[in-house]
Protein backbone atom coordinates (compact mmCIF):
# COMPACT_ATOMS: atom_id res chain seq x y z
CA UNK A 1 0.00 0.00 0.00
CA UNK A 2 1.25 3.44 -0.81
CA UNK A 3 1.36 6.04 1.92
CA UNK A 4 -0.62 9.13 1.30
CA UNK A 5 -1.72 11.96 3.56
CA UNK A 6 -5.24 10.63 4.09
CA UNK A 7 -7.84 11.01 6.82
CA UNK A 8 -6.52 8.19 9.01
CA UNK A 9 -3.11 9.72 9.37
CA UNK A 10 -4.47 13.09 10.29
CA UNK A 11 -6.55 11.77 13.23
CA UNK A 12 -3.50 10.03 14.61
CA UNK A 13 -1.50 13.20 14.20
CA UNK A 14 -4.16 15.22 16.05
CA UNK A 15 -4.21 12.76 18.95
CA UNK A 16 -0.41 12.73 18.96
CA UNK A 17 -0.37 16.48 19.16
CA UNK A 18 -3.05 16.79 21.86
CA UNK A 19 -1.61 14.29 24.32
CA UNK A 20 1.57 16.23 25.19
CA UNK A 21 -0.44 19.43 25.49
CA UNK A 22 -2.80 17.77 27.98
CA UNK A 23 0.04 16.25 29.97
CA UNK A 24 1.85 19.55 30.30
CA UNK A 25 -1.37 21.38 31.18
CA UNK A 26 -2.21 18.94 33.98
CA UNK A 27 1.32 18.89 35.38
CA UNK A 28 1.53 22.69 35.31
CA UNK A 29 -1.75 22.96 37.23
CA UNK A 30 -0.61 20.40 39.81
CA UNK A 31 2.83 21.95 40.38
CA UNK A 32 1.74 25.58 40.53
CA UNK A 33 -1.41 24.67 42.47
CA UNK A 34 0.73 22.93 45.07
CA UNK A 35 3.06 25.91 45.35
CA UNK A 36 0.11 28.27 45.73
CA UNK A 37 -1.44 26.01 48.37
CA UNK A 38 1.71 25.74 50.48
CA UNK A 39 2.50 29.42 50.20
CA UNK A 40 -1.07 30.42 50.96
CA UNK A 41 -1.37 28.11 53.95
CA UNK A 42 1.97 29.16 55.43
CA UNK A 43 1.79 30.83 58.81
CA UNK A 44 3.58 33.97 57.61
CA UNK A 45 1.55 34.40 54.42
CA UNK A 46 -0.98 36.96 55.70
CA UNK A 47 1.86 39.22 56.80
CA UNK A 48 3.63 38.80 53.47
CA UNK A 49 0.43 39.48 51.64
CA UNK A 50 -0.35 42.71 53.44
CA UNK A 51 3.26 43.87 53.12
CA UNK A 52 3.69 43.20 49.38
CA UNK A 53 0.36 42.34 47.82
CA UNK A 54 -2.12 44.54 49.64
CA UNK A 55 -4.78 45.31 47.04
CA UNK A 56 -5.82 48.55 48.75
CA UNK A 57 -2.24 49.82 48.86
CA UNK A 58 -1.73 48.80 45.26
CA UNK A 59 -4.76 50.71 44.07
CA UNK A 60 -3.76 53.71 46.14
CA UNK A 61 -0.20 53.70 44.79
CA UNK A 62 -1.09 52.84 41.21
CA UNK A 63 -1.76 56.36 39.80
CA UNK A 64 1.52 57.87 40.95
CA UNK A 65 3.54 54.76 40.05
CA UNK A 66 1.90 54.68 36.61
CA UNK A 67 2.74 58.36 36.16
CA UNK A 68 6.31 57.55 37.09
CA UNK A 69 6.29 54.66 34.68
CA UNK A 70 5.34 57.03 31.87
CA UNK A 71 8.40 59.09 32.77
CA UNK A 72 10.47 55.88 32.60
CA UNK A 73 9.04 55.10 29.18
CA UNK A 74 9.85 58.56 27.87
CA UNK A 75 13.44 58.38 29.07
CA UNK A 76 13.65 54.89 27.60
CA UNK A 77 12.42 55.84 24.14
CA UNK A 78 14.47 59.03 23.86
CA UNK A 79 17.61 57.22 25.06
CA UNK A 80 16.97 54.41 22.57
CA UNK A 81 16.91 56.81 19.65
CA UNK A 82 20.11 58.51 20.81
CA UNK A 83 21.85 55.17 21.42
CA UNK A 84 20.77 53.78 18.04
CA UNK A 85 22.29 56.76 16.23
CA UNK A 86 25.40 57.35 18.34
CA UNK A 87 26.36 53.67 18.41
CA UNK A 88 25.92 53.46 14.62
CA UNK A 89 28.25 56.42 14.19
CA UNK A 90 30.82 54.72 16.43
CA UNK A 91 30.44 51.41 14.58
CA UNK A 92 31.04 53.22 11.28
CA UNK A 93 34.13 54.89 12.74
CA UNK A 94 35.28 51.46 13.78
CA UNK A 95 34.64 49.93 10.36
CA UNK A 96 36.56 52.54 8.34
CA UNK A 97 39.97 51.23 7.31
CA UNK A 98 42.98 53.12 6.05
CA UNK A 99 45.41 55.49 7.76
CA UNK A 100 43.19 58.57 7.34
CA UNK A 101 40.53 57.11 9.56
CA UNK A 102 42.89 55.83 12.26
CA UNK A 103 41.91 58.58 14.76
CA UNK A 104 38.21 57.77 14.39
CA UNK A 105 38.90 54.05 14.67
CA UNK A 106 41.02 54.48 17.78
CA UNK A 107 38.45 56.80 19.31
CA UNK A 108 35.72 54.19 18.82
CA UNK A 109 37.87 51.43 20.32
CA UNK A 110 38.79 53.51 23.37
CA UNK A 111 35.21 54.63 23.78
CA UNK A 112 33.89 51.07 23.88
CA UNK A 113 36.65 49.93 26.24
CA UNK A 114 35.96 52.80 28.60
CA UNK A 115 32.19 52.81 28.78
CA UNK A 116 31.73 49.07 28.66
CA UNK A 117 34.14 48.74 31.57
CA UNK A 118 32.24 51.07 33.90
CA UNK A 119 29.07 50.28 35.88
CA UNK A 120 26.10 52.20 34.51
CA UNK A 121 25.21 53.29 38.07
CA UNK A 122 28.62 54.89 38.50
CA UNK A 123 28.16 56.85 35.29
CA UNK A 124 24.66 57.91 36.30
CA UNK A 125 25.97 59.25 39.62
CA UNK A 126 28.99 60.88 38.01
CA UNK A 127 27.01 62.68 35.32
CA UNK A 128 23.73 63.16 37.14
CA UNK A 129 25.22 64.77 40.27
CA UNK A 130 28.65 65.80 39.02
CA UNK A 131 27.90 67.88 35.97
CA UNK A 132 24.95 69.89 37.35
CA UNK A 133 27.21 70.74 40.29
CA UNK A 134 29.58 72.44 37.86
CA UNK A 135 26.90 74.95 36.89
CA UNK A 136 28.22 75.11 33.36
CA UNK A 137 26.71 78.03 31.46
CA UNK A 138 24.60 77.12 28.47
CA UNK A 139 24.12 73.49 29.45
CA UNK A 140 21.04 72.00 31.06
CA UNK A 141 21.38 71.63 34.78
CA UNK A 142 19.02 68.89 35.78
CA UNK A 143 19.83 65.38 36.86
CA UNK A 144 17.30 63.81 34.51
CA UNK A 145 19.10 65.14 31.43
CA UNK A 146 22.58 64.16 32.57
CA UNK A 147 21.42 60.82 33.92
CA UNK A 148 19.95 60.13 30.49
CA UNK A 149 23.25 61.13 28.90
CA UNK A 150 25.04 58.65 31.16
CA UNK A 151 22.72 55.86 30.08
CA UNK A 152 23.19 56.76 26.40
CA UNK A 153 26.98 56.82 26.76
CA UNK A 154 27.04 53.50 28.57
CA UNK A 155 24.60 51.60 26.37
CA UNK A 156 26.11 52.98 23.17
CA UNK A 157 29.28 51.05 23.96
CA UNK A 158 27.35 47.77 23.97
CA UNK A 159 25.29 48.74 20.94
CA UNK A 160 28.44 49.62 19.01
CA UNK A 161 29.70 46.11 19.54
CA UNK A 162 26.39 44.67 18.38
CA UNK A 163 26.52 46.78 15.20
CA UNK A 164 30.11 45.75 14.68
CA UNK A 165 29.33 42.06 14.92
CA UNK A 166 26.57 42.63 12.36
CA UNK A 167 28.97 44.40 10.01
CA UNK A 168 31.57 41.67 10.37
CA UNK A 169 28.98 38.98 9.70
CA UNK A 170 28.41 40.35 6.18
CA UNK A 171 30.41 38.19 3.79
CA UNK A 172 33.71 39.75 2.70
CA UNK A 173 32.83 39.14 -0.94
CA UNK A 174 30.24 41.90 -0.62
CA UNK A 175 32.87 44.48 0.21
CA UNK A 176 35.08 43.20 -2.57
CA UNK A 177 32.28 43.40 -5.13
CA UNK A 178 31.47 46.94 -4.03
CA UNK A 179 35.10 47.97 -4.32
CA UNK A 180 35.39 46.41 -7.76
CA UNK A 181 32.37 48.46 -8.83
CA UNK A 182 34.23 51.59 -7.75
CA UNK A 183 32.26 52.44 -4.61
CA UNK A 184 34.14 54.44 -1.98
CA UNK A 185 34.58 53.00 1.47
CA UNK A 186 31.66 55.05 2.71
CA UNK A 187 29.44 54.10 -0.24
CA UNK A 188 30.33 50.46 0.31
CA UNK A 189 29.17 50.70 3.92
CA UNK A 190 26.13 52.76 3.09
CA UNK A 191 24.78 50.79 0.12
CA UNK A 192 26.23 47.30 0.48
CA UNK A 193 27.22 46.45 4.05
CA UNK A 194 25.03 48.39 6.49
CA UNK A 195 21.64 47.41 5.04
CA UNK A 196 22.60 43.76 5.55
CA UNK A 197 24.30 44.37 8.90
CA UNK A 198 21.26 46.17 10.37
CA UNK A 199 19.06 43.25 9.45
CA UNK A 200 21.53 40.90 11.14
CA UNK A 201 21.55 42.75 14.46
CA UNK A 202 17.84 43.21 15.15
CA UNK A 203 17.50 40.31 17.65
CA UNK A 204 20.68 41.19 19.55
CA UNK A 205 19.69 44.86 19.63
CA UNK A 206 16.28 44.04 21.08
CA UNK A 207 18.05 42.38 24.01
CA UNK A 208 19.69 45.71 24.75
CA UNK A 209 16.35 47.46 24.38
CA UNK A 210 14.88 45.25 27.11
CA UNK A 211 17.91 45.71 29.35
CA UNK A 212 17.78 49.49 28.98
CA UNK A 213 14.10 49.57 29.86
CA UNK A 214 15.02 48.25 33.29
CA UNK A 215 18.16 50.30 33.74
CA UNK A 216 16.17 53.51 33.34
CA UNK A 217 15.31 52.82 37.00
CA UNK A 218 18.92 53.76 37.83
CA UNK A 219 17.92 57.39 37.31
CA UNK A 220 15.74 57.13 40.43
CA UNK A 221 18.91 57.59 42.51
CA UNK A 222 19.09 61.10 41.05
CA UNK A 223 15.61 61.89 42.29
CA UNK A 224 14.03 61.51 38.89
CA UNK A 225 10.42 60.62 39.61
CA UNK A 226 10.21 57.45 37.56
CA UNK A 227 8.18 54.36 38.48
CA UNK A 228 10.68 53.07 41.05
CA UNK A 229 11.08 56.46 42.68
CA UNK A 230 7.33 57.00 42.94
CA UNK A 231 6.93 53.53 44.44
CA UNK A 232 9.66 54.28 46.98
CA UNK A 233 7.97 57.53 47.95
CA UNK A 234 4.79 55.62 48.65
CA UNK A 235 6.69 52.99 50.63
CA UNK A 236 8.47 55.61 52.69
CA UNK A 237 5.11 57.16 53.61
CA UNK A 238 3.16 53.98 54.41
CA UNK A 239 5.81 51.32 55.17
CA UNK A 240 3.98 49.12 52.68
CA UNK A 241 5.88 47.64 49.76
CA UNK A 242 2.95 46.87 47.47
CA UNK A 243 3.74 49.97 45.41
CA UNK A 244 7.06 48.38 44.36
CA UNK A 245 5.14 45.31 43.27
CA UNK A 246 2.95 47.56 41.13
CA UNK A 247 6.08 48.99 39.52
CA UNK A 248 7.40 45.46 39.03
CA UNK A 249 4.20 44.42 37.28
CA UNK A 250 4.39 47.45 34.96
CA UNK A 251 7.98 46.61 34.03
CA UNK A 252 7.06 43.02 33.31
CA UNK A 253 4.12 44.08 31.17
CA UNK A 254 6.53 46.04 29.02
CA UNK A 255 9.51 43.67 28.92
CA UNK A 256 7.90 40.25 28.53
CA UNK A 257 6.21 41.01 25.18
CA UNK A 258 9.48 42.55 24.01
CA UNK A 259 11.39 39.44 25.02
CA UNK A 260 8.89 37.26 23.16
CA UNK A 261 9.24 39.48 20.10
CA UNK A 262 13.03 39.14 20.33
CA UNK A 263 12.75 35.36 20.44
CA UNK A 264 10.38 35.38 17.51
CA UNK A 265 12.61 37.58 15.38
CA UNK A 266 15.70 35.57 16.29
CA UNK A 267 13.94 32.37 15.27
CA UNK A 268 12.76 33.87 11.99
CA UNK A 269 16.23 35.19 11.31
CA UNK A 270 17.75 31.75 11.91
CA UNK A 271 15.25 30.17 9.52
CA UNK A 272 15.99 32.79 6.89
CA UNK A 273 19.69 32.03 7.16
CA UNK A 274 19.12 28.29 6.99
CA UNK A 275 17.03 28.74 3.89
CA UNK A 276 19.53 30.95 2.17
CA UNK A 277 22.28 28.46 3.05
CA UNK A 278 20.48 25.69 1.17
CA UNK B 1 48.97 47.98 -28.83
CA UNK B 2 48.29 45.61 -26.00
CA UNK B 3 45.28 46.43 -23.89
CA UNK B 4 46.83 44.94 -20.78
CA UNK B 5 50.54 44.78 -20.16
CA UNK B 6 51.80 43.00 -17.07
CA UNK B 7 55.47 43.29 -16.30
CA UNK B 8 57.41 41.41 -13.58
CA UNK B 9 54.33 41.28 -11.35
CA UNK B 10 55.34 39.99 -7.92
CA UNK B 11 53.16 39.40 -4.91
CA UNK B 12 53.73 37.95 -1.47
CA UNK B 13 51.19 36.80 1.05
CA UNK B 14 53.29 37.25 4.14
CA UNK B 15 56.40 35.17 3.46
CA UNK B 16 54.85 33.14 0.68
CA UNK B 17 55.56 34.14 -2.90
CA UNK B 18 52.26 33.82 -4.81
CA UNK B 19 53.18 35.64 -8.02
CA UNK B 20 56.75 35.31 -9.19
CA UNK B 21 57.66 38.08 -11.67
CA UNK B 22 54.82 37.38 -14.07
CA UNK B 23 54.87 38.85 -17.57
CA UNK B 24 51.66 38.74 -19.53
CA UNK B 25 50.13 40.90 -22.20
CA UNK B 26 46.60 40.78 -23.50
CA UNK B 27 45.75 42.29 -26.88
CA UNK B 28 42.52 44.15 -27.56
CA UNK B 29 39.68 41.66 -28.27
CA UNK B 30 41.85 38.82 -27.06
CA UNK B 31 40.52 36.17 -24.68
CA UNK B 32 43.13 34.70 -22.35
CA UNK B 33 42.35 31.78 -20.07
CA UNK B 34 44.41 31.14 -16.96
CA UNK B 35 44.47 27.52 -15.85
CA UNK B 36 46.30 25.72 -13.09
CA UNK B 37 45.80 23.98 -9.77
CA UNK B 38 44.29 25.77 -6.75
CA UNK B 39 46.89 27.99 -5.14
CA UNK B 40 48.84 28.48 -8.35
CA UNK B 41 48.14 32.22 -8.20
CA UNK B 42 45.60 32.59 -11.00
CA UNK B 43 42.92 34.40 -8.99
CA UNK B 44 45.48 36.64 -7.33
CA UNK B 45 46.88 37.57 -10.73
CA UNK B 46 43.39 38.41 -11.93
CA UNK B 47 42.74 40.67 -8.94
CA UNK B 48 46.00 42.50 -9.40
CA UNK B 49 44.95 43.52 -12.91
CA UNK B 50 42.17 45.81 -11.64
CA UNK B 51 43.94 46.84 -8.45
CA UNK B 52 41.63 44.86 -6.21
CA UNK B 53 44.69 43.19 -4.70
CA UNK B 54 47.82 45.21 -4.15
CA UNK B 55 51.06 43.74 -5.40
CA UNK B 56 54.61 44.11 -4.18
CA UNK B 57 56.58 44.66 -7.35
CA UNK B 58 56.17 45.07 -11.09
CA UNK B 59 53.66 47.03 -13.13
CA UNK B 60 50.27 46.53 -14.68
CA UNK B 61 49.32 48.82 -17.56
CA UNK B 62 45.97 49.40 -19.19
CA UNK B 63 46.33 50.84 -22.72
CA UNK B 64 49.89 51.79 -21.88
CA UNK B 65 49.08 53.64 -18.66
CA UNK B 66 50.03 52.29 -15.24
CA UNK B 67 46.87 51.31 -13.35
CA UNK B 68 48.00 53.37 -10.37
CA UNK B 69 48.46 56.46 -12.56
CA UNK B 70 46.52 59.45 -11.29
CA UNK B 71 44.83 59.96 -14.65
CA UNK B 72 42.50 57.06 -13.85
CA UNK B 73 41.09 58.92 -10.88
CA UNK B 74 39.66 56.88 -8.07
CA UNK B 75 37.06 55.05 -10.10
CA UNK B 76 38.31 55.18 -13.69
CA UNK B 77 40.05 51.83 -13.51
CA UNK B 78 37.03 50.04 -12.01
CA UNK B 79 34.85 51.50 -14.73
CA UNK B 80 37.11 50.24 -17.52
CA UNK B 81 37.89 46.82 -16.05
CA UNK B 82 34.94 44.77 -14.81
CA UNK B 83 35.27 41.65 -12.68
CA UNK B 84 32.92 38.74 -11.97
CA UNK B 85 33.47 36.49 -8.95
CA UNK B 86 33.00 32.81 -8.31
CA UNK B 87 30.33 33.39 -5.65
CA UNK B 88 28.47 36.05 -7.74
CA UNK B 89 28.68 38.51 -4.79
CA UNK B 90 25.39 40.12 -5.71
CA UNK B 91 23.92 42.39 -3.04
CA UNK B 92 21.12 40.29 -1.52
CA UNK B 93 19.14 43.27 -0.21
CA UNK B 94 18.89 44.93 -3.62
CA UNK B 95 16.77 43.91 -6.59
CA UNK B 96 18.46 42.71 -9.76
CA UNK B 97 17.89 46.14 -11.30
CA UNK B 98 19.33 47.99 -8.30
CA UNK B 99 22.34 45.67 -8.25
CA UNK B 100 23.07 46.61 -11.84
CA UNK B 101 22.43 50.35 -11.55
CA UNK B 102 24.24 50.89 -8.23
CA UNK B 103 27.63 51.68 -9.75
CA UNK B 104 26.40 53.66 -12.79
CA UNK B 105 24.23 55.88 -10.56
CA UNK B 106 26.31 56.20 -7.39
CA UNK B 107 29.81 56.02 -8.79
CA UNK B 108 29.56 57.34 -12.32
CA UNK B 109 26.82 59.87 -11.77
CA UNK B 110 24.40 58.68 -14.41
CA UNK B 111 20.71 59.54 -14.22
CA UNK B 112 18.74 56.75 -12.56
CA UNK B 113 16.16 56.49 -15.37
CA UNK B 114 18.85 56.33 -18.00
CA UNK B 115 20.83 53.71 -16.03
CA UNK B 116 17.70 51.62 -15.52
CA UNK B 117 16.92 51.70 -19.23
CA UNK B 118 20.41 50.53 -20.00
CA UNK B 119 20.17 47.81 -17.35
CA UNK B 120 16.85 46.58 -18.72
CA UNK B 121 18.29 46.46 -22.23
CA UNK B 122 21.15 44.30 -20.97
CA UNK B 123 18.78 42.04 -19.03
CA UNK B 124 16.61 41.59 -22.12
CA UNK B 125 19.66 40.89 -24.23
CA UNK B 126 20.67 38.05 -21.92
CA UNK B 127 17.15 36.69 -21.48
CA UNK B 128 16.65 37.90 -17.91
CA UNK B 129 14.25 40.77 -18.59
CA UNK B 130 11.49 39.35 -16.41
CA UNK B 131 13.72 39.29 -13.31
CA UNK B 132 14.46 43.01 -13.09
CA UNK B 133 12.44 43.40 -9.89
CA UNK B 134 13.41 40.05 -8.35
CA UNK B 135 15.88 39.64 -5.50
CA UNK B 136 19.03 37.56 -6.06
CA UNK B 137 17.93 34.74 -3.72
CA UNK B 138 14.85 34.22 -5.89
CA UNK B 139 17.05 33.29 -8.85
CA UNK B 140 18.96 30.13 -9.65
CA UNK B 141 22.74 30.16 -9.34
CA UNK B 142 23.14 30.38 -13.09
CA UNK B 143 20.76 33.33 -13.30
CA UNK B 144 22.54 35.07 -10.43
CA UNK B 145 25.87 34.66 -12.12
CA UNK B 146 24.45 36.05 -15.37
CA UNK B 147 23.16 39.05 -13.43
CA UNK B 148 26.64 39.45 -11.93
CA UNK B 149 28.10 39.50 -15.45
CA UNK B 150 25.55 42.10 -16.50
CA UNK B 151 26.32 44.18 -13.40
CA UNK B 152 29.97 44.28 -14.37
CA UNK B 153 29.00 45.23 -17.95
CA UNK B 154 26.81 48.11 -16.80
CA UNK B 155 29.72 50.53 -16.71
CA UNK B 156 30.78 49.65 -20.30
CA UNK B 157 34.15 48.18 -19.37
CA UNK B 158 36.77 47.51 -22.01
CA UNK B 159 38.14 44.49 -20.21
CA UNK B 160 36.30 41.81 -18.28
CA UNK B 161 37.96 39.63 -15.65
CA UNK B 162 36.18 36.37 -14.84
CA UNK B 163 37.23 34.53 -11.69
CA UNK B 164 36.07 30.90 -11.82
CA UNK B 165 32.58 32.09 -12.61
CA UNK B 166 31.16 28.59 -13.04
CA UNK B 167 32.89 26.88 -10.11
CA UNK B 168 29.99 27.40 -7.69
CA UNK B 169 27.31 26.27 -10.14
CA UNK B 170 25.51 22.97 -10.57
CA UNK B 171 26.63 21.27 -13.78
CA UNK B 172 23.32 21.86 -15.55
CA UNK B 173 23.55 25.62 -14.94
CA UNK B 174 27.09 26.10 -16.21
CA UNK B 175 26.06 26.16 -19.86
CA UNK B 176 23.96 29.32 -19.64
CA UNK B 177 26.83 31.26 -18.07
CA UNK B 178 29.37 30.00 -20.58
CA UNK B 179 27.04 31.04 -23.38
CA UNK B 180 27.10 34.64 -22.17
CA UNK B 181 30.87 34.59 -22.19
CA UNK B 182 30.92 33.22 -25.72
CA UNK B 183 28.51 35.98 -26.76
CA UNK B 184 30.82 38.56 -25.23
CA UNK B 185 33.75 37.15 -27.13
CA UNK B 186 31.78 37.41 -30.35
CA UNK B 187 31.17 41.08 -29.54
CA UNK B 188 34.89 41.59 -29.17
CA UNK B 189 35.22 41.92 -25.40
CA UNK B 190 38.76 41.62 -24.10
CA UNK B 191 38.69 39.01 -21.35
CA UNK B 192 40.98 37.32 -18.87
CA UNK B 193 39.33 34.18 -17.56
CA UNK B 194 40.33 31.98 -14.66
CA UNK B 195 38.60 28.66 -15.18
CA UNK B 196 38.55 24.98 -14.37
CA UNK B 197 36.37 24.26 -17.42
CA UNK B 198 39.06 22.99 -19.73
CA UNK B 199 36.73 22.21 -22.61
CA UNK B 200 35.40 25.74 -22.39
CA UNK B 201 38.86 27.23 -22.21
CA UNK B 202 39.83 25.30 -25.31
CA UNK B 203 36.78 26.60 -27.18
CA UNK B 204 36.73 30.22 -26.15
CA UNK B 205 40.35 31.15 -25.50
CA UNK B 206 42.68 32.69 -28.02
CA UNK B 207 45.48 31.81 -25.68
CA UNK B 208 45.76 29.60 -22.61
CA UNK B 209 48.29 30.20 -19.85
CA UNK B 210 49.18 27.43 -17.42
CA UNK B 211 50.22 28.73 -14.01
CA UNK B 212 52.14 26.79 -11.42
CA UNK B 213 53.81 28.11 -8.29
CA UNK B 214 53.14 31.73 -9.20
CA UNK B 215 54.65 31.53 -12.68
CA UNK B 216 53.30 31.10 -16.17
CA UNK B 217 54.93 27.77 -17.00
CA UNK B 218 53.53 27.43 -20.47
CA UNK B 219 51.24 29.36 -22.76
CA UNK B 220 49.97 29.02 -26.25
CA UNK B 221 47.12 28.48 -28.64
CA UNK B 222 44.60 26.26 -26.81
CA UNK B 223 44.43 23.30 -29.22
CA UNK B 224 48.19 23.01 -29.21
CA UNK B 225 48.52 23.43 -25.43
CA UNK B 226 45.82 20.93 -24.57
CA UNK B 227 46.84 18.28 -27.09
CA UNK B 228 50.63 18.68 -27.06
CA UNK B 229 51.71 20.30 -23.79
CA UNK B 230 55.47 20.77 -23.77
CA UNK B 231 56.23 21.36 -20.12
CA UNK B 232 56.18 18.21 -17.97
CA UNK B 233 54.19 20.00 -15.26
CA UNK B 234 51.55 21.06 -17.78
CA UNK B 235 51.40 17.49 -19.01
CA UNK B 236 50.94 16.18 -15.48
CA UNK B 237 48.24 18.74 -14.69
CA UNK B 238 46.29 17.94 -17.86
CA UNK B 239 46.63 14.20 -17.27
CA UNK B 240 45.00 14.65 -13.87
CA UNK B 241 42.24 16.72 -15.42
CA UNK B 242 41.57 14.12 -18.08
CA UNK B 243 41.65 11.33 -15.49
CA UNK B 244 39.00 13.16 -13.44
CA UNK B 245 36.80 13.32 -16.53
CA UNK B 246 36.72 17.08 -16.77
CA UNK B 247 38.18 17.17 -20.24
CA UNK B 248 36.36 14.17 -21.63
CA UNK B 249 35.70 15.37 -25.15
CA UNK B 250 39.27 16.42 -25.76
CA UNK B 251 40.41 14.89 -29.03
Amino acid sequence: MTRRPGKGRRTIALKDRLTPVLISLVSVIIVFGAIAYFVGSAEQWPRIQSQFFSLDAMIEAAPSVARGFLVSLQIWVISLVCIGIWALVLAIFRAMSGPFFAPLRIFAILYVDLFRGLPALLLVLLFGFGIPALNLPGLPNNGLFWGGVALVLSYSAYATEVYRSGIEAVHEGQGMAAKALGLTQWQTLRYAILPQALRNVVPAMLNLVVALQKDVALLSVLGVRDAVREAQIYTARTFNYSSLVVAAILFLLATIPLARLTDHLARRDRQRRLQSAL
Amino acid sequence: MNRIEIDKLTKFYGERLVLDAIDLSVATHEVVCLIGASGSGKSTLLRCINGLTEFDDGTVKLDGTDIYDESFGRTGLYKRIGIVFQAYNLFPHLTVLDNITLAPVRVHGRQRAEAEDAARRLLDLFGLGQYAKAYPEQLSGGQQQRVAVIRSLATDPEVLLLDEVTAALDPELIGEVLKIIRDLKTQGMTMVIVTHEMAFARDVADRVCFLDGGRIIEQGEPRRLFSRPENPRTQKFLERIIASGRLAELG
